[in-house]
């Protein structure tokens, strides 16, 4: 049990790393809405359509090393297996 | 004598005709009409838009220096990306979108115009109104008329447009939105950019 809270906490940090990286590396905030520009031909104007969509930020990151922490934290109160 | 007099009524009726102010309205249909804002912030800045626009502008393409109206931004349509955002902005600690459901400018007085071809440019001077704060200002403004382009954005009707594009900045302490306060997590300054078109429909 000890060692796979460990195991789970670092499987846990890597892929949100992975997922983080694949989706953009946004060191912004997560976004959930995604701006995209649309041209009227007949004013010239640039309009905004909202889309939704999923880019993590490093909130996103946050709380994925929250997780973990609290995972590989709760691992050192489960006692070890006696041998 | 007859004749001068008829001339002279025929010129008036033609000049009037010609001179005649238009309503164009902002309501859009397409969803193109948008307000941006951004504010500068420590990790990124805040960068959203609306698009819930409305309001009349009464313009005359012989005297664009009467030109009068008010534009109005729904506060619930203002978007931003992150939602945890988005919800602290219309909270109400700083927008409070649910009792002060409009942004609204209504010019009072239009100077330093410029005219070329259909375009003007001038500043605007008028009162912008934001959770409920009204404060005089004046903004650069640029009108673009566009005679019988109607049918090119909306299939199917006959009219004039009217394209307005400002950019200008406000400060949010000016309006009571946590004035003095978080100025180091979400500037005092706010850029607004406006880019609408309205319909003058024949």
């Amino acid at each position: 049990m000890k060692r796979t809270l460990r195991i789970v906490a670092g499987v846990l940090i890597v892929g949100a790393i992975a997922f983080w990286a694949a989706a953009g590396a946004n060191r912004g905030w997560t976004k959930t809405h995604i701006p995209k520009k649309i041209m009227d031909e007949a004013t010239g104007l640039e309009g905004i359509q909202w889309q939704g969509g999923f880019v993590p930020g490093v909130d996103f990151l946050g709380a994925a090393f929250l997780g973990a922490g609290v995972l590989a934290g709760l691992s050192f109160f489960v006692p070890a297996k006696p041998k | 004598m007859k004749t001068k007099l008829t001339m002279l009524a025929f010129i008036a009726l033609t000049g009037a005709t010609l001179a005649a102010p238009q309503t164009f309205d902002f309501k859009d249909p397409k969803g193109i009409n948008n307000a941006g804002f951004k504010l500068d912030a420590p990790l990124e800045a805040i960068n959203g838009s609306a698009s819930g626009i409305s309001g009349t502008v009464t313009f005359d393409p012989a005297n664009p220096a009467a030109t009068k109206g008010k534009i109005i931004v729904a506060t619930t349509s203002l978007m931003l990306p992150n939602p945890m955002q988005k919800q602290h902005m219309l909270s109400d600690k700083w927008l409070d979108a649910a009792k002060f459901a409009e942004i609204s400018f209504e010019s009072k007085e239009i100077k330093n115009v410029k005219i070329a071809d259909d375009t003007t440019t001038a500043d605007v001077t008028g009162t912008f109104t934001l959770k409920g704060v009204s404060r005089e200002i004046t903004v650069p403004v640029k009108l673009t008329y566009m005679k019988d382009k109607l049918g090119q954005r909306v299939p199917d009707q006959k009219g004039d447009l009217l394209v307005i594009r400002s950019s200008f900045t406000i400060k949010r302490g000016d309006f009571n939105i946590m004035p003095g306060q978080f100025e180091d997590k979400v500037s005092d300054t706010i850029e607004l950019t406006l880019s609408i078109a309205g319909a003058s429909p024949k």
